[in-house]
């Protein structure tokens, strides 16, 4: 699709690839970025220009993790409402997990989601494909055909691999294509039928708790096999102390070991389920304060490599249940900008470093060229105002689905304009 | 030396490996293979090297192939052959493996053919007898006639080994057949790649002299000889590769594939085929397809076994 060049000028351009935060424009032909910095003046002939009025323009934001619905979950999100959401939460870029019904484990099904990416998204789409067919962790998916076909890594979505010697021939078998796998590090036994992070909370509750025993000694046991196979992994979600410490030893050895935490885990703990609100109900389980803490310095320190959404959209039916029997999941691809500046506005992050796990070590881990203000990098961008405050209301939000634990919440940070190889696909009304 | 000067001399008790064996060992070998290959398409077949001689075939694994060459060869060289069905017999109901031994051996047999499904079985077997063990394969560790043969092949084909460029391709891990060709075809100093997934190339690999490649096309750029493995069914559905059309999309030998080897490249599989598996049609019954020779060239090759251990038995009544 031609459009016309655009002029974004007057900006605070702040790239997270190369670190720098300055004044200037951004001029996009041909959906890349032709041209950038305090130079770059007027607009050519025919083009539409925009004034930043100084507001942060960045790389749009690449999320790892979002459950999109389709195939066979459209009452909850579609493609098309899913990257809607995405768009106006400044994402470009979303990774779709595998776990539908029938699940991603066919290149068939690859194809199927990139056509309707295709027609009906508005942002990027790229489909993540099973490690093992039906997500059952026992058989190794067809990883070659699937990545031929266009999935962008392999991940079993929630359900974690409990078979070591399966996922140790799937990291040996992906190693050959160069294929990434993300793993779900929660030991299904060790987790049990608990319902919240184990503790006070939970015993004060009366609800039953998962350790975080359950997620480190899956994460220890799999960092054991990467050292062996040298597969490239990435874990789905860190969500603790002592995972971090995992994390540690494998990345100063020089694996090919990356990770993730999600939005949630950076902003809230287990006390924020309170009264039993089920929205507050993901998995792996929020945590102690403590370990939250933990987790802001690492992604500041870029132990933590990715924030992602881990959005995960829950009809009412789901979560209009007794906590113990409510589904897993909250929205979060709408808010994870405004979300992480918190962190921005309490000192504890920098925006660059924000931005950075939100965009361009994404990009990096999936090989994709966004995530950088770059001459020729593609025309993926976002206008942002990283100071407006709001009040969260859910029946703005894009998704079908309304569970957001950031219901009624203040925050601060309103997407202006979200671009898409260079194409307005959110303008902040 | 040329091969009708090489002293048939052969100074082994048993054959229950390639290992162990020197480059002249080999060509001897070799040279009297050649020699049965004539003998063979004649009419009149039989010598009578083995006359008086017992030979036993002691199958543990089902092999139709295997089994039959080594009886033919057996027969040919005036040998008395018993092949023990080890399906309907004892061993089947529980005697141990040394326990046949002793059995068989208080039979005076002059020569055994073993197969076993365990890796070491047929030298465990060897210790415990007074008469040659022929190793017809054990687990995954080695099967050396068939390696014999297929060297008996690429020679008459190319006229030589050394020098040359062999791609031995797919499932590496499971494979006696590749172990004992790597050996072989390296002492007799052709350059031997390996090539499948990393699930199916056993660790290690790297240190076996090998050249390992994950990608089919740029492992047999330039390569002389493709010698295909046979995939198992049990080992294609997820264990150790994905599917079937996986693995035929990505190793299975058809002819784009091969079209990356040398023009004159000359396709060999020890059988049976996976047709549409490991190997298309089209490349199994083309013109580059090597694999009918080699089941001719098995026969021989046992003859030549058979006859070069049989030269080393006692009570060998003064033949050369």
């Amino acid at each position: 699709m031609t459009t016309r060049p655009l002029l974004i000028a007057n900006a605070r351009l702040v790239d997270p690839h190369s670190g720098t935060d300055t004044r200037g424009a951004v001029l996009v032909k041909d959906g890349m970025i032709a041209d950038l910095g305090p130079n770059v003046q007027s607009a050519p002939e025919g083009a539409d220009t925009i004034d930043a009025k100084g507001k942060v323009l960045a790389p749009g934001l690449v999320d790892m993790r979002a459950f999109l619905g389709e195939p066979g979950a459209e009452h909850r999100e579609s493609i098309a409402t899913g990257s809607q959401a995405a768009a106006a939460g400044g994402v470009t870029t979303v990774v779709s997990m595998p776990d539908t019904n029938p699940a991603v484990d066919d290149p068939a099904i690859v194809d199927y989601l990139l056509r309707r990416a295709r027609d009906t998204a508005v942002v990027n789409i790229h489909p993540a494909a099973a490690v093992t067919k039906g997500l059952r962790g026992e058989e190794m998916a067809e990883i070659g055909l699937l990545k031929e076909a266009g999935a962008v890594y392999f991940t079993d979505g929630t359900r974690t691999i409990a078979n070591a010697r399966v996922l140790l021939r799937a990291l040996t078998y992906a190693r050959d294509f160069d294929a990434l796998i993300v793993h779900h590090t929660e030991d299904p036994d060790l987790a049990g039928n608990g319902v919240m992070n184990a503790g006070e909370f939970a015993s004060r509750l009366g609800l039953s708790g998962r350790p975080i025993e359950a997620e480190t000694v899956v994460l220890e046991r799999d960092a054991r096999l990467v050292r062996l196979t040298k597969g490239r992994y990435h874990a789905a979600a860190i969500t603790n102390r002592d995972s971090l410490d995992i994390a540690s030893r494998a990345k100063n050895d020089g694996l090919p070991f990356t990770c993730s935490t999600t939005i949630n885990h950076l902003s809230f703990n287990e006390g924020d389920i309170g009264d039993y609100r089920t929205f507050f109900k993901v998995t792996p389980p929020l945590r102690s304060e403590d370990d939250r803490i933990a987790l802001v310095e690492a992604v500041k320190n870029g132990l933590i490599d990715v924030i992602v959404s881990d959005h995960n959209p829950q009809d009412a039916e789901q979560k209009r249940q007794p906590f113990a029997e409510a589904s897993d999941g909250a929205l979060g691809i709408e808010t994870m900008l405004a979300a992480g500046l918190r962190l921005v506005h309490s000192g504890d992050l920098s925006l660059p470093a924000l931005l950075r796990a939100m965009s361009t070590r994404p990009a990096e881990l999936l090989g994709l060229p966004g995530g950088k203000l770059q001459k020729g990098a593609p025309a993926d961008l976002i206008l942002f105002d990283p100071d407006e405050p709001f009040v969260l209301d859910p029946a703005t939000l894009h998704s079908k689905s309304k569970n957001t634990p950031f219901d009624e919440a203040r925050l601060q940070g309103r997407v202006l304009r979200t671009v898409v190889a260079g194409r307005t696909v959110y303008e902040y009304a | 030396m040329t091969a009708t000067t090489r002293p048939k001399h052969f100074p082994h008790r048993h054959l229950l490996g390639i290992d162990g064996l020197s480059a002249f060992d080999l060509q001897v070998l070799l040279d009297m293979a050649d020699e049965a290959v004539e003998l063979n398409r004649q009419v009149q077949k039989r010598r009578d090297t083995l006359s008086g001689r017992t030979q036993i075939n002691l199958f543990f694994e089902n092999s139709t192939r295997t089994q039959s060459s080594f009886e033919i060869a057996g027969k040919r060289l005036g040998a008395d052959v018993i092949n023990m069905a080890v399906a309907s017999s004892s061993i089947k109901k529980g005697e141990t493996l040394l326990d046949t031994a002793a059995t068989l051996n208080a039979m005076h047999p002059d020569l055994i053919v073993v197969r076993h499904h365990a890796a070491g079985a047929v030298h465990l077997l060897a210790r415990k007898v007074d008469c040659s063990v022929i190793n017809a394969g054990d687990g995954a560790h080695e099967h050396p006639t068939q390696a014999l043969l297929d060297a008996l092949t690429i020679r008459r084909n190319k006229g030589r080994i050394e020098g040359l460029i062999v791609a031995i391709c797919g499932d590496v891990l499971h494979s006696r057949v590749a172990r004992s060709n790597i050996i072989l075809l390296q002492q007799l100093g052709a350059r031997v790649r390996v090539i499948g997934p990393s699930t199916l190339l056993p660790r290690g690999i790297d240190r076996f002299g090998v050249e390992v490649f994950r990608d089919m096309r740029a492992g047999l750029k330039d390569a002389d000889i493709v010698m295909m493995l046979r995939l198992q069914l049990e080992r294609m559905n997820g264990s150790f590769v994905p599917s079937v059309r996986e693995y035929f999309h990505f190793f299975g030998l058809d002819a784009e594939k091969l079209s990356w080897a040398k023009p004159d490249a000359l396709v060999m599989h020890p059988g049976p085929m996976n047709r549409g598996v490991e190997i298309d049609s089209e490349v199994a019954d083309g013109a580059q397809s090597l694999i009918r020779e080699q089941v001719e060239m098995g026969v021989a090759v046992r003859m030549a076994v058979l006859e070069a251990l049989a030269q080393n038995l006692p009570n060998n009544g003064g033949r050369e």
